[in-house]
């Protein structure tokens, strides 16, 4: 289903400059990684960390890779600010000229950047080598004076994203002890066809595929935690059914018992689901294998129960029940079968997304008429609402690291997908395209190929 | 010799004279009465006939207008009949934001709607459940299933064959009404009744 260009960076090393390799050991570099946690991603609230990435260097002879540079080093800047740990400064603040420094810590006048405020400051190069670029990225500590990372990749042209996006992810890594989520993707439903139908992007937005081509209602898209399976609710054959597509392959299976077939979710690390089927003539989740044949029953009560979300270990289960009158959250152990009733704010909360971390539980309720994300201990303590008098918002998904929130919302009238960080701050846009996006499902960590 | 034969010329003219004579005068008499008989007769075919053809006519008159009747009258049933198919699909029922309980507008409504499936037992339904646009899409789905479900239990508890009754849910993804508002959103909770032909 990926387009080639996601299927090879040809000829990518992942080394410390080649000059620095003897100095540059995996020992130093861990050493030194332990040495300070820059952004601790627990902390409620984010102190954003001033960064400064000039454009990148030309250096190649004949000064043809000048709008290479401006582009990649605006995508590194775009990329890192997604991640909401950074303020990228501006540019007409800087106090040197980007074409004339050098990229090596001694040619580095810190100061120059530490008295505009930059805590951090990300510097590259590219050469040209035959049909090749060879792209030199540096993150630098001002005030330490310190080389955090330095990283040379070489590729193609049309291979720049992807260049850009593992720097980042070495840059959270290295600030944050966590992956970075640049090789991720968000699964969404759009409209623009006309019919419902599944498409995914980038984690940013960029590059929007079509997935589904069912000409019908397409519901519901849920990743399987290898990144390899979409499980969906299509109407292909006139009624909620279940399918589960392999993603680059041309195989799968579907869920077609009678009744509706709907909202899955994978069980973390294996390659088997929880569903709602109403076969028995009432909606209960079942646990289904990946090929789509029934396990066991996982709810048993008279009462609507659906849209199921696995704790990051797969022993609970968060889902929605009207057993109390209204839709409230739940969560069930899976071994004793018990649940207990996580939500009592108003009468209609939603579709529960289990954080990654699992400490949280975002969620979708209603207040005033209007849907809003709010997110929840698992003990049911410190609930916090993310968005506010924005019309309606719905369906929270976690990137895989637990830092940001996808949603969908309808504050500019058409429904669009956005993205905020986990306490709520920054949100913004993800895309725009024809039609109205709903139901966005970020992808876990994929492996790169 | 002349003489005699001149008498005998004379008296056979006479006699044939008189002969003639009797004779015509005796069918004068003889043929008067039985012209105006035949042409009675015939007068009186003739009314018989007319009577006749009237009668047919009117007969053919009424057999027409009876016909007409029918054909009317069949028109007419057949215009019922459709009327009260159509009424069968377009009626919708409604429910409160959330609910899938029948209220008793629907229960009025669904009276009828089993009426008609027990009269027509050939015919086989789908029921669809649909809800506003409100909540969520996945939880809509299964609120459409619940809404679908009470109308067919109680067609079902009226005595239609739940084998003649498929339900559908469709959520919130076929909304009649467009509208963001009360008015759209009541129109659009609804179970909506389809003949499958």
């Amino acid at each position: 289903m990926l387009p080639p260009k996601y299927v090879s960076i040809r000829m990518t090393w992942r080394l410390a400059f080649t000059v620095f390799v003897g100095i540059f050991s995996l020992g130093l570099y861990c050493a030194e990684a332990s040495a300070r946690v820059y952004i601790d991603i627990n902390a409620p609230f984010l102190r954003k960390i001033p960064t400064a990435v000039p454009v990148f260097k030309d250096l190649s002879p004949d000064g043809s890779l000048k709008s290479l540079c401006r582009d990649m080093s605006d995508l590194l800047a775009d990329t890192i600010d997604f991640t909401g740990y950074f303020k990228v400064l501006e540019r007409g603040s800087f106090l040197e000229d980007p074409g004339l420094s050098g990229l090596t810590r001694k040619e580095i006048n810190f100061q120059n950047w530490s008295v505009i405020g930059a805590e951090l400051l990300i510097k590259g190069g590219i050469r040209k080598k035959r049909e090749f670029i060879e792209v030199e990225i540096r993150l630098f500590d001002t005030f330490a004076r310190r080389l955090l990372i330095g990283k040379r990749y070489v590729g193609r042209i049309k291979d720049q994203r992807r260049i850009i996006h593992r720097f980042c992810n070495d840059v959270i890594l290295r600030l944050t002890g966590q992956r970075g989520i640049f090789n991720t993707r968000i699964a969404f439903v759009s409209t623009t066809t006309g019919n419902k139908e599944i498409y995914i992007c980038d984690f940013d937005g960029y590059n929007p595929e079509r997935f589904t081509f069912n000409n019908t209602i397409t519901l519901s898209p849920a990743w399987s935690s290898d990144g390899r399976w979409l499980a969906f609710t299509s109407y292909r054959k006139g009624k909620p059914d279940l399918y589960i597509k392999h993603l680059k392959e041309k195989r799968g299976s579907k869920v077609t018992f009678k009744g509706i077939n709907i909202t899955p979710a994978w069980l973390p690390g294996k390659f088997a689901l929880a569903a709602t089927l109403s076969l028995d003539g009432n909606p209960e989740i079942y646990l289904l294998t990946g090929a789509g044949k029934k396990i066991r029953r996982i709810t048993n009560n008279w009462s609507i129960d659906v849209s199921p979300s696995w704790s990051p270990d797969g022993k609970r289960l968060a889902f929605v029940s009207n057993r109390s009158g209204s839709p409230q959250i739940y969560i069930q152990d899976i071994e004793d079968g018990e649940a207990r009733r996580l939500t009592y704010m108003g009468s209609y909360n939603t579709s529960p997304c289990w954080s990654p971390l699992g400490d949280r539980i975002a969620f979708t309720g209603m207040d005033n008429g209007h849907l809003n994300i709010y997110t929840i201990k698992v003990n049911g303590d410190d609930l916090q609402q993310l968005t506010f008098n924005s019309g309606n918002n719905e369906s929270p998904t976690w990137s895989p690291d637990g830092s940001l929130i996808a949603f969908s919302s309808t504050r500019e009238g058409t429904s669009r997908i956005y993205v905020m960080n986990y306490n709520g701050t920054d949100q913004r846009r993800l895309l725009v395209m024809p039609g109205e996006q709903t139901e966005p499902s970020w992808s876990p960590w994929l492996s790169e190929e | 010799m002349y003489t005699k034969l001149w008498l005998f010329f004379i008296l056979t003219f006479v006699a044939s004279g008189l002969l003639f004579t009797t004779s015509c005068a005796k069918k004068v008499i003889k043929t008067e009465p039985a012209v105006t008989e035949a042409k009675a007769k015939a007068e009186a075919e003739k009314e018989r006939l007319a009577a006749e053809r009237e009668r047919q006519a009117e007969l053919e008159r009424e057999r027409a207008l009876e016909e007409q009747r029918l054909k009317e009258e069949e028109l007419k049933k057949q215009e019922e009949e459709l009327r009260q198919k159509e009424r069968f699909t377009n009626e919708d029922i409604h429910f409160d934001f959330d609910k899938y309980n029948l209220t008793e507008k629907s229960i009025e409504i669904l009276k009828f709607k089993a009426d008609w499936l027990l009269n027509h037992p050939g015919v086989n339904i789908i029921i669809e459940g649909h809800c506003d646009e409100r909540g969520t899409n996945e939880y809509n789905l299964a609120l459409g299933e619940r809404r679908a479900e009470s109308a067919k239990t109680f067609l079902v508890d009226s005595g239609v064959d739940p084998d003649r009754i498929t339900t559908i849910s469709y959520g919130e993804e076929r909304p009649l009404d467009p509208g963001h508002n009360e008015e759209a959103w009541a129109k659009n909770r609804r179970a909506h009744f389809v003949i499958v032909e």
